[in-house]
């Protein structure tokens, strides 16, 4: 089949990315041609102020060198500007006559710095601050030339001003309103950030207005001249006032702009063989200049170009940082405010830190924060999300506390952190070489961070220092990824809730009928995606789906944890811990025959057989004679209990034979992931419920239940969910909570993950007032259960999983 | 000339699974796609010698179970950004009959592939 032609009209960070997500999805279905106007390859704008600033080398900045284009098959026609496109012939031109045919012709022009129309403009030594020859202007003239003045005071304007003083200039940043930043700051925090930048040696202007620039005899900028007759020496003067969409082609050939080529939600223009991605774009009446916005668009459009057709842009909120060293800046959404919204703020001036959040209706919309920005991400999630923050709100300004918990030495800042200190204990990652691969490898997100370093990819508890890390070196252009729309995995665009919903409603009960219902690019899925699959049909469909092992972690495929050197792991259940001679008896006979090293008591109080081969397993669960404990498994591994009434002194509560009868009950139910319960006879809390996903405790007149508790990665104290009365209460009450979970979590979240997402109000809603949604969801979990199997028991075991064959 | 031995029948692994094959040369996994092909690598992950026989197959991959290293079945290649190399061993099919050679099949093995994404 003859191939698509594929045109391109731009070589920016927003275009090649939409090359880059397209060629991964359709590596064969286009001949690809690329115009860049620059002699530069792919590089990275928002490093431009680091190489200004001497911190880098224009080398460093290159994202994609002339390789990757060759080796992709691409064609690549640098310093040709593309001036015409016949739409009728589908052909573009260059100025000096290349021209190339289209099937597909994807506009990425950017945008043009605004040139301030004042008198002098056009004269030497006045430059805009947008690409590589700006920068390397700047840095020319800052050997030369003492006086540099910088026209504007937003973003870009500090970080060139920045750069100037660096390379030793004189640099006066003037501005036209009353305080610098105005788009992303308030004025607190802004007279902040200005006393930071003047104690740095920078000199501004405030509510100056431009009459015009005054040149010397050599036609060079000797001076700017305000409209209140003041004049200050210049030698060099950058202006930074804002930029423009760049739609001179596209207006020349008729495509509908308005602030920008105007494109749909899946970013094609108004012509349909046209599409236009980056800052060239208006989108629902919106332009966009960071960078963060340009790579949603990228992979929308890479999708629609590839013909899958299920993606759509909806916009984005924007976060800003300002990069320069020393400078800890951070504001998202509105932050401005308005009648209807109610302000938090912490301003202390002499510690130099200052904060900001702004509510609607119990939600964050927007946030400023000077001086200390730790918690910046987490809050742009929650405006993001639009998360209700009803329950946080006492405490929402003091941040997430629970950031650095363990394996990083409780540090909470990546900014105070040195090069040489571990930021992810799990892997042994530090700090520098997280920095360094972010720098030099290009990376934006998480994911690739996570990819490239291994950092937060096992336990992800420094996730937020790793944010931290990618947000103060990339700036702008990091975005966490959107809570509420995460897609599953790579090989499907839809949320883990659009997955789950559609299985319930079209009534999927395998995960090839999934598959091929919702569209998987990917002809089995991925070692991430199938497991979830796996559970949700299990779980929608009780009794009627059935298990796929293939498609389960080995743990759940050989009833066994697999250790360190490919051995297994054995614990036997002991409802609510409980055991007898006789079992104990039969244990260590188990461990005698077989030879098992260790044997170890667990912090579920259970015991543990350690180093069992893989072919040994069906033989030791049929010595053992006893049900499988499920501690390999994403399912209810253990009751804990204290002592309680009938023995201990203080018990108010039988709380032993209450978990035994919730372990009897719950010891086969699959969940999102593990689940702990406890039970402890009284408050003084032996059996440690506040750190479970359900906790009992009983108290005199009846019992306390707690959800949420996690004793793991983030110790986080379980909530208090509802007083009962009775043992049956107890049973319903917990079930209907698990069932809850079992039913809304997302593959692989705790219930503490599950309750943070959707509030513990509404956990209460639906199963604490809501007497008949809670017994309808007892009912349901116990009619699941029903059918499960102990899968140790004789009849259960697949032998040609533990066989090996022999050559 | 390869030493080609008959070590299993199609039947015998399942499709998306493997099985191990106890050998001179140590353990060596078999896994079948979903397409019915088969492949053979050294049981043991080229990042911290996992078992990879026990990992879960998709597409022409394994993921390893220790530490979820992504293995290229074809060339026992890991996935970049990871990089290393699982022992690759030649498999033949005559019918539903697999058959395994002992010689290493170094000719498709290659140190990088970094660009397979």
């Amino acid at each position: 089949m003859k191939k698509m032609k594929l045109v391109m009209v731009g070589n920016g960070m927003a275009g090649v990315r939409t090359l880059e997500e397209l060629l991964k999805l359709m590596p064969d279905m286009y001949d690809i041609t690329v115009f860049g106007a620059e002699p530069y390859p792919n590089y990275n704008r928002i490093m431009l102020s680091p190489v200004l600033a001497g911190e880098q080398g224009i080398q460093d900045i290159i994202l994609n060198d002339l390789d990757w284009y060759q080796q992709n098959n691409i064609t690549l026609h640098l310093n040709k500007k593309v001036v015409r496109i016949d739409r009728l012939k589908k052909i573009v031109y260059a100025e000096d006559g290349t021209e190339a045919e289209y099937d597909r012709l994807l506009l990425a022009t950017g945008s043009n710095p605004f040139i301030l129309p004042v008198p002098g403009k056009d004269l030497q030594g006045v430059i805009s601050y947008r690409d590589i020859q700006d920068t390397n202007a700047m840095i020319a003239a800052a050997e030369k030339y003492k006086h540099a003045v910088v026209i504007g005071g937003g973003l870009l304007g500090l970080e060139a001003a920045n750069g100037l003083a660096l390379r030793g200039m004189d640099v006066t940043v003037v501005h036209i309103l009353p305080w610098l930043m105005e788009r992303q700051l308030d004025q607190s925090s802004s007279r902040m950030l200005q006393s930071s930048l003047e104690a740095k040696g920078l000199k501004f202007l405030l509510e100056k207005q431009t009459q015009e620039l005054v040149g010397g005899p050599d036609g060079r900028v000797t001076a700017v001249r305000f409209k209140d007759g003041s004049e200050i020496p210049a030698d060099l003067l950058v202006m930074a006032v804002g930029i423009r969409p760049n739609t001179a082609l596209a207006e020349s050939a008729g495509i509908y702009c308005n602030r920008g080529i105007v494109v749909n939600d899946t970013m094609q223009t108004y012509d349909p063989s046209i599409y236009a991605v980056g800052e060239c774009v208006s989108h629902r009446g919106t332009a966009y200049g960071l960078v963060a916005p340009l790579f949603d668009m990228a992979k929308v459009c890479a999708n629609h170009l590839a013909r899958m057709g299920i993606a759509r842009y909806q916009g984005s909120v924007t976060s800003t940082k300002l990069k320069v060293t020393g400078i800890d800046l951070f504001s998202a959404g509105d932050f401005t405010g308005n009648d209807n919204t109610d302000e938090i703020v912490l301003h202390d001036a002499a510690g130099g830190v200052y904060k900001k959040l702004v509510l609607q209706d119990d939600k964050l919309v927007g946030a400023v924060m000077y001086g200390d920005t730790t918690d910046g991400s987490w809050y742009f999630q929650m405006i993001r999300d639009g998360k209700n923050v009803a329950e946080i709100r006492d405490h929402l300004l003091f941040g997430q506390s629970h950031l650095g918990n363990s394996g990083h030495l409780g540090q909470s800042s990546a900014a105070s952190m040195p090069d040489t200190m571990e930021v992810c204990g799990c892997n042994g990652v530090c700090k520098g070489v997280i920095v360094k691969a972010i720098k030099e490898k290009g990376l934006f997100t998480l994911e690739d961070v996570r990819k490239h370093t291994k950092a937060s990819a096992s336990c992800g508890s420094c996730t937020g220092l790793v944010e931290q890390l990618l947000a103060s070196t990339v700036g702008g252009a990091y975005t966490p990824a959107l809570n509420m729309t995460k897609t599953m995995c790579g090989c499907t665009e839809l949320t883990h809730e659009e997955v789950r919903q559609a299985i319930d409603a079209q009534k999927l009960i395998s995960i090839p009928q999934v598959m091929q219902a919702l569209a998987w690019s990917t002809p089995n899925g991925c070692a991430s995606c199938r497991p979830g699959l796996n559970y949700y049909v299990l779980c929608a469909h009780p009794r009627l789906a059935r298990d796929d092992p293939q498609s389960r972690f080995i743990n759940e495929r050989a009833h066994a944890n697999i250790q360190k050197d490919g051995t297994f792991s054995v614990i036997p259940r002991m409802f609510g811990g409980v055991t007898t001679a006789k079992d104990l008896r039969r244990i260590a006979d188990v461990a005698d025959k077989y030879n098992i090293p260790t044997v170890k008591v667990t912090g579920g109080q259970r015991i543990d057989l350690l180093g069992v081969k893989k072919e040994d397993l069906p033989k030791v669960w049929a010595d053992l004679d006893m049900p499988s404990g499920h501690a390999y498994a994403k399912a209810l591994r253990t009751v804990k209990t204290c002592v309680g009434s009938e023995w201990c002194r203080f018990g108010v509560q039988d709380s032993t034979q209450m978990g035994i009868d919730l372990e009897k009950q719950l010891w086969k139910m699959y969940a999102p992931h593990k689940v702990k319960i406890a039970v402890s006879g009284c408050p003084r809390n032996c059996a440690e419920s506040g750190i479970k996903d359900v906790g009992v405790i009983g108290v005199e007149s009846g019992w306390e239940i707690y959800v949420g508790g996690n004793g793991g990665i983030k110790t986080v104290v379980a909530q208090f969910l509802v007083k009962v009365k009775t043992h049956d209460e107890v049973m319903e009450y917990t079930g209907a909570f698990l069932q809850l979970y079992r039913e809304q979590a997302r593959y692989l979240d705790r219930t503490v993950h599950y309750v943070e997402r959707v509030g513990l109000e509404y956990v209460k809603q639906q199963m604490v007032e809501d007497a008949a949604n809670r017994k309808a969801l007892y009912e349901r979990l116990l009619y699941a259960l029903q059918d499960e199997k102990d899968p140790w028991a004789k009849d259960n075991v697949n032998q040609r999983e533990f066989e090996a064959l022999e050559l | 000339m390869k030493d080609w031995t008959k070590v299993a029948t199609l039947n015998d692994i399942p499709p998306l699974g493997s099985r191990v094959v106890h050998t001179t040369h140590g353990e060596i996994a078999l896994f079948r796609t979903s397409e019915g092909e088969v492949f053979a690598l050294r049981d043991k992950c080229p990042h911290k010698g996992g078992p990879l026989s026990q990992g879960i197959v998709f597409g022409k991959k394994v993921a390893c179970p220790l530490h979820g290293w992504n293995i290229n079945l074809e060339d026992g290649n890991a996935v970049a950004p990871d990089v290393g190399c699982a022992r690759h061993y030649p498999v033949k099919m005559e019918g539903e009959t697999v058959y395994l050679s002992l010689t290493e099949d170094r000719g498709q093995r290659t140190e990088h592939h970094e660009d397979r994404r």
